[in-house]
C-alpha cells in the first residue's frame, strides 16, 4: 500500500473512529463507516491540510468511499 | 386556571468536589475546597494561576472517542450530569411521553476552548479559511440542550437560557413555569460550563473578578471575610429532574423537594458591578417570597450568590437585611463558591442541588475560608463559617446574579403531600 493510502486510513480511523479491519477500499464513508455530513466536510479538511492540496467542493462531492480518496490523493497531493 | 405542583425527582452533579452527587455533597458537608492549580493550560504568566476544576475526568469513561471529539467540554459535562439525573429520577422508556419532556439547559459562555482554539489556529495560518464543520455546533451554548434531546428522545420544550453567572437559575425558573403552567411532564433542567482556558482566566482577570491568592488556592475563594479579594473561576456541571407531581406520583417516583418559587429582576444599574445598594437582589428575593406566596419567615436558608468580591458580598446582604428584617438574624446564610468556585452559567444548578440537599439531609453547608471579620457585616448574621450545621430546613432560597444585572432566585421546600 502507497504511503498516501496508509495516511488516508491513518485519518479516516482517527476521525471516524472506526476500526481499521473496516477500512476497506470499497467502503463508503456515510453507508458503512457511519459518517454524517459534517464528518464528510471534516475529513475532506483533514485531506487538504495532510496532503497540502485544496479539494473544490464540486471534486469532494465525488469522494465518498475510501478507494475514492485514495486515488483522488495520490493524483493530486504534491 | 390552576397551576401545577412541581417537584424534583432526579439529581445530577460534577462539580470541583466530586463527579456525582454523592460526592459532591459529600464535599460540601465536610467543608472541602475545589480550588487548585490551574492544570488545562500554562498559567504561569497569568495573574490567576489557580481554579476550582473537575478532576479526575476522563471523557473516555463516558463517551466513545468520535462523540467526544465533537463537544466541546461544557456539552460533555451537560451529558455526564443528565444521565446521572435521569438514571436518579428512573425515567425509562414506557413511563413518560417523550413528547412532554424537555431539557431547558443553562450556560453562560458556552465553548469557550473551542472558539479559542478555532481562532487561534485561523490567526495562526495565511488566511485560508480552515474551520472545522463543527466549531460551530461544538461552541454555541444551546448545543447541550440539543445533544441530550438527542440521546433520550425528550422531544418537548428545548433551549438553553443565557444570563451569565445566572443562566441556570433562569432555565430551571422557566422549567418551574413551563411545567406548572401544563407546557410539559418532565423537564432536565440545570446547566454547565467549562471555560478555565487562556481566555476566561485571562478575560476575567482583566476586569479584575479573580482573587489572585496564588500562594494559596485553597483559600482563596472565602465570602464574607475582610480580606475577600474576588471569585475563583469553577468548572463543571448539575442537572436536575423537574416533574410535575402528579405525574411523578402516578409513576411512583422519589421526591426531593418542591420547587416553590422563582424571582426574576434586573440591577438597571452597571454591566459588572452590582448596585450598591443591592436593590435587584432586594427585588429579586420579594419577588420569589411573593411568586411562592410565603412569608420571609419560613425561609430557613439561604444559599447565597456570595462569590468573595468585595462588593458583591455587600449589596447581596444589605438585601437579606431588608427583606427578611429581623428574621434575618434566625436564617443560615452560605456561599457554598467558598468551596467549589464559581461555575458561572452552572452556579445556580449545583446551588440548587446544595440547597434540595440541605433540606434532604437536615445540614447546612459552610462558607469556608472565614479567617477575619469583616465590620460592613452584621455580627449578627449567621454566614455558617467554616463548618457545617445541623439544622431543618423546610424551606431553601437560592440566589444567583449575572453581569448584565441579572438576578434570580428560586425557592425550594421540603416536599410535603
Amino acid at each position: 500500500m502507497s504511503e498516501i493510502a496508509e495516511k488516508v486510513k491513518a485519518i479516516i480511523i482517527d476521525k471516524l473512529g472506526v476500526e481499521e479491519s473496516e477500512v476497506t477500499p470499497e467502503a463508503s464513508f456515510t453507508n458503512d463507516l457511519g459518517a454524517d455530513s459534517l464528518d464528510t466536510v471534516e475529513l475532506i479538511m483533514e485531506f487538504e491540510k495532510e496532503f497540502n492540496v485544496s479539494i473544490p467542493d464540486d471534486q469532494a462531492e465525488n469522494i465518498a468511499t475510501v478507494g475514492q480518496a485514495i486515488s483522488y490523493l495520490e493524483e493530486h497531493a504534491k | 386556571m390552576e397551576l401545577k405542583r412541581v417537584v424534583v425527582t432526579g439529581l445530577g452533579a460534577l462539580t470541583p468536589l466530586g463527579n456525582n452527587v454523592a460526592d459532591y455533597w459529600n464535599g460540601l458537608a465536610n467543608g472541602v475546597s475545589g480550588a487548585a492549580p490551574i492544570t488545562r493550560f500554562d498559567a504561569s504568566k497569568f495573574k490567576t494561576q489557580f481554579a476550582c476544576e473537575v478532576k479526575g475526568y476522563d471523557p473516555e469513561n463516558y463517551f466513545d472517542r468520535k462523540e467526544a471529539r465533537k463537544m466541546d467540554l461544557f456539552s460533555q459535562f451537560a451529558m455526564v450530569v443528565a444521565d446521572e439525573a435521569v438514571q436518579d429520577a428512573n425515567l425509562v422508556e414506557g413511563n413518560f411521553d417523550p413528547d412532554r419532556v424537555g431539557v431547558i439547559w443553562g450556560s453562560g459562555i458556552g465553548g469557550l476552548r473551542t472558539f479559542q482554539e478555532e481562532c487561534v489556529n485561523f490567526a495562526n495560518g495565511d488566511g485560508t479559511p480552515r474551520f472545522n464543520p463543527f466549531f460551530i455546533p461544538k461552541m454555541i451554548a444551546d448545543i447541550s440542550a440539543g445533544h441530550i434531546s438527542i440521546k433520550y428522545g425528550f422531544r418537548g420544550p428545548n433551549f438553553v437560557t443565557v444570563s451569565a453567572c445566572a443562566s441556570a437559575t433562569n432555565a430551571i425558573i422557566d422549567t418551574f413555569n413551563y411545567i406548572r403552567l401544563g407546557m410539559a411532564d418532565v423537564v432536565v433542567t440545570g446547566g454547565s460550563e467549562a471555560a478555565v482556558t487562556e481566555a476566561g482566566i485571562g478575560g476575567f482577570n482583566a476586569l479584575k473578578a479573580l482573587s489572585e491568592r496564588n500562594d494559596s488556592p485553597e483559600t482563596a475563594s472565602r465570602p464574607f471575610d475582610k480580606d475577600r479579594d474576588g471569585f475563583v473561576l469553577g468548572e463543571g456541571a448539575g442537572a436536575l429532574i423537574l416533574e410535575e407531581y402528579e405525574h411523578a406520583k402516578a409513576r411512583g417516583a422519589k421526591i426531593y423537594a418542591e420547587v416553590i418559587g422563582g424571582g426574576m429582576s434586573a440591577d438597571a444599574y452597571h454591566i459588572t458591578a452590582p448596585h450598591p445598594e443591592g436593590m435587584g437582589a432586594l427585588n429579586v428575593m420579594k419577588n420569589v417570597l411573593r411568586d411562592a406566596n410565603i412569608k420571609p419567615e419560613e425561609v430557613d436558608y439561604i444559599n447565597v450568590h456570595g462569590t468573595s468580591t468585595p462588593l458583591g458580598d455587600i449589596s447581596e446582604v444589605k438585601a437579606i437585611q431588608t427583606v427578611f428584617g429581623d428574621h434575618a438574624y434566625k436564617l443560615n446564610i452560605s456561599s457554598t463558591k467558598s468551596m467549589t468556585g464559581h461555575l458561572l452559567g452552572a452556579a445556580g444548578a449545583i446551588e440548587a442541588i446544595a440547597a434540595i440537599m440541605a433540606i434532604k439531609n437536615s445540614l447546612v453547608p459552610p462558607t469556608i475560608n472565614h479567617f477575619t471579620d469583616d465590620e460592613s457585616f452584621d455580627a449578627g448574621l449567621n454566614f455558617t463559617f467554616n463548618k457545617a450545621q445541623e439544622r431543618e430546613v423546610k424551606v431553601a432560597l437560592s440566589n444567583t446574579f449575572g453581569f448584565g444585572g441579572h438576578n434570580t432566585s428560586v425557592l425550594f421546600r421540603q416536599f410535603i403531600d
